[in-house]
């Protein structure tokens, strides 16, 4: 991966000496290559710095971020106080209960409906299969934004405001859309042939595909709950609409509350960063476990919310 | 045999009872409400009175809201453009450096990515505060005169944060899905480029950038879509202290209408306008991944 960087000329010359005298290929890198390597140094740093000083500022107490020269590092003041505030604040444990129930339930439904829903697909010809994958991928682009009224509308009509389960339902349809085409790529990776073969050798066709297809999709059915967890853990849009009340906020909701406060009164920006990382922390750490295979089908469809 | 056709419509069923009652039956209610007059009095009880296209009579001949018509286009546009070039130097970047600095960055890129939104939008906030962010200290260090300003009064400043904040949050996605495309260019058409006497610019500008155009024009599409229905930034933004009047953008003006006006008639006709567009924009996108599934 050494840099091609240098005009055709130096190269042309370059050639015949390299094929010279093969063994010491240790040089001095290129100008440009050093530029580029600190432009890439640069930039790299200019996206992680918002992530950092989060965390950063996570560690910090209030009176040392009221300085007006910003502190860079927590090592010397740093410490968890602004995290145990958090964790012991009632408003945050009941959000983070609200957020986990309405996220594991929103990533069982989808993973149960999706999977019927991909083997349909990657397993039969069916009238109808193309105009479904069709529609499928159509409501993938279709922005919670221009149905928020619709949806507030409906919940208020069945008396689903500030519940879960109404939260839930709306979650899973947003995020099976992708996950039925996510999980199509996994179920169409396991040949046929292996079931057929179970079934010659005495077993139903249940039976074959528990035991031999369905084990061999697992990490399929990881990914796109991480997927799911990622959408309703981080989903903010829905969740303001529907959950009018402030007992039952989720993570987002709440965390909102320290940035309209921000606008009026003075923040204890230690508490907030601490709070945001809490929140963002599985998210990362997850992601990062994820991320390759939902790269694969990256440009196969929306992974971003 | 009947049974066996039937077995692929079961498997179905429950994903489309899912997406008609989530999804299909809001847009149903969208187009209703739409033409008819649905403001405070229906809510409490009234029926509904029917207004044909009064709705949208008035939404075309709303200049207000053609203002956040033009708004959200212009904002959608100069973020997806900017995003999708920045995203693509980033990718060349990230084959022109050592290995361990193309690690590095797509590390940084993955991280960036991986932040949820609301919690990105409060450390943003905390970076731009006008009292103690990191930013306005930052700029005085510049020799900036910035003590003191605050960004997110003057509609202009907000959208230049509101700007920022979402393509650092979009060009990790296009810089990673561009070096993916750019990794399938084989070196040895470089190489062919390069004997030619192509300088490192024209090998982009005439082998790499047609060969990755798919790509490129897939995120640039998925960009404008998203970009297009901004909603968490602006509304956390203007929570932390923007005027909202000034600086709605299609999402936040529906919300807006429905909820703090209760006009859910036009609420809903500004809706379909911004389905609509989103339909009429992803229809490209659809045909392109439908070919790419029969191939």
């Amino acid at each position: 991966m050494s840099a091609d960087t240098a005009a055709a000329p130096v190269r042309a010359d370059q050639r015949p000496s390299r094929a010279a005298a093969p063994t010491p290929r240790r040089r001095l890198p290129r100008p440009t290559t050093v530029l580029w390597s600190l432009v890439a140094i640069v930039i790299a740093l200019a996206w992680v710095f918002p992530v950092y000083w989060m965390i950063n500022s996570a560690f910090l107490p209030n009176v040392i971020l009221q300085r007006t020269t910003p502190t860079l590092t927590p090592f010397a003041d740093g410490s968890l106080d602004n995290f145990v505030t958090v964790i012991s604040d009632p408003a945050f444990v009941r959000a983070l209960g609200t957020s986990l129930v309405v996220t594991l339930c929103t990533v069982a439904a989808a993973i149960v409906i999706a999977f019927l829903g991909a083997l349909a697909i990657s397993r039969f010809k069916f009238r109808g299969r193309r105009s479904f994958i069709l529609a499928l991928l159509f409501i993938q682009m279709l922005p919670a934004e221009g149905l928020f009224i619709a949806q507030y509308k409906m919940m208020s009509s069945l008396g689903l405001l500030n519940q879960a389960i109404g939260l839930i339902v709306l979650y899973t349809a947003a995020v099976v859309p992708f996950t039925v085409w996510m999980l199509r790529g996994f179920v169409a990776g396991v040949p046929v042939d292996l079931e057929e073969a179970a079934m010659v050798d005495g077993l139903s066709r249940t039976q074959a595909f528990l035991r031999i297809t369905f084990p061999l999709l697992a990490p399929g059915l990881v990914a796109s709950g991480v997927y799911a967890f990622l959408q309703a853990w981080n989903e903010f849009t829905i969740a303001l609409v529907i959950m009018t009340e402030e007992q039952s906020r989720t993570l987002p909701l709440w965390l909102r509350g320290f940035l309209q406060a921000s606008a009026t009164r003075e923040t204890d920006w230690g508490q907030v960063m601490a709070a945001s990382t809490l929140v963002a922390l599985p998210v990362i750490v997850f992601f990062l476990l994820v991320q390759g295979r939902m790269s694969s089908g990256l440009v196969g469809g929306a992974v971003k919310g | 045999m009947p049974t066996r056709r039937r077995v692929p419509l079961l498997l179905i069923l429950p994903t489309v009872a899912l997406l008609l009652a989530a999804l299909g039956y809001p847009v149903g209610w969208q187009l209703v409400t739409s033409f008819q007059k649905f403001g405070l009095l229906q809510q409490f009880g009234q029926p509904p009175e029917w207004i044909g296209l009064g709705n949208y009579a008035a939404l075309v001949t709303d200049p207000n809201l053609w203002a956040v018509i033009l708004r959200s286009l212009a904002f959608c546009f100069v973020c997806a453009f900017s995003t999708v070039v920045i995203g693509g130097l980033v990718a060349l970047l990230m084959r022109r450096v050592p290995a361990p600095l193309r690690i590095l960055l797509q590390i940084a890129m993955l991280v960036a990515w991986a932040m949820p939104v609301v919690a990105t939008m409060t450390v943003w906030v905390w970076l731009v505060d006008w009292r103690r962010g990191f930013l306005n200290w930052f700029l005085v260090r510049l020799g900036v005169d910035a003590a003191g300003h605050n960004w997110l009064v003057e509609p202009l400043s907000f959208f230049a944060i509101a700007a920022i904040i979402v393509i650092w949050m979009s060009v990790p996605f296009v810089a990673l899905s561009i070096f993916a495309g750019l990794t399938q260019v084989s070196p040895e058409i470089l190489e062919a480029g390069q004997m030619d006497g192509a300088t490192g610019w024209q090998r982009v500008r005439h082998i790499m950038l047609p060969l990755i155009a798919p790509v490129v024009s897939i995120v640039l599409l998925l960009q404008i879509i998203w970009d297009l229905r901004v909603f968490t930034q602006i509304r956390l933004l203007q929570d932390a202290g923007g005027f909202p009047n000034e600086t709605h953008l299609l999402g936040t003006y529906i919300y807006q209408l429905g909820t703090g006006a209760g006009d859910f008639g036009m609420a809903s006709a500004v809706s379909v306008f911004m389905l609509a567009l989103t339909v009429a924009i992803s229809w490209y996108y659809v045909r392109s991944l439908m070919k790419e599934e029969e191939a």
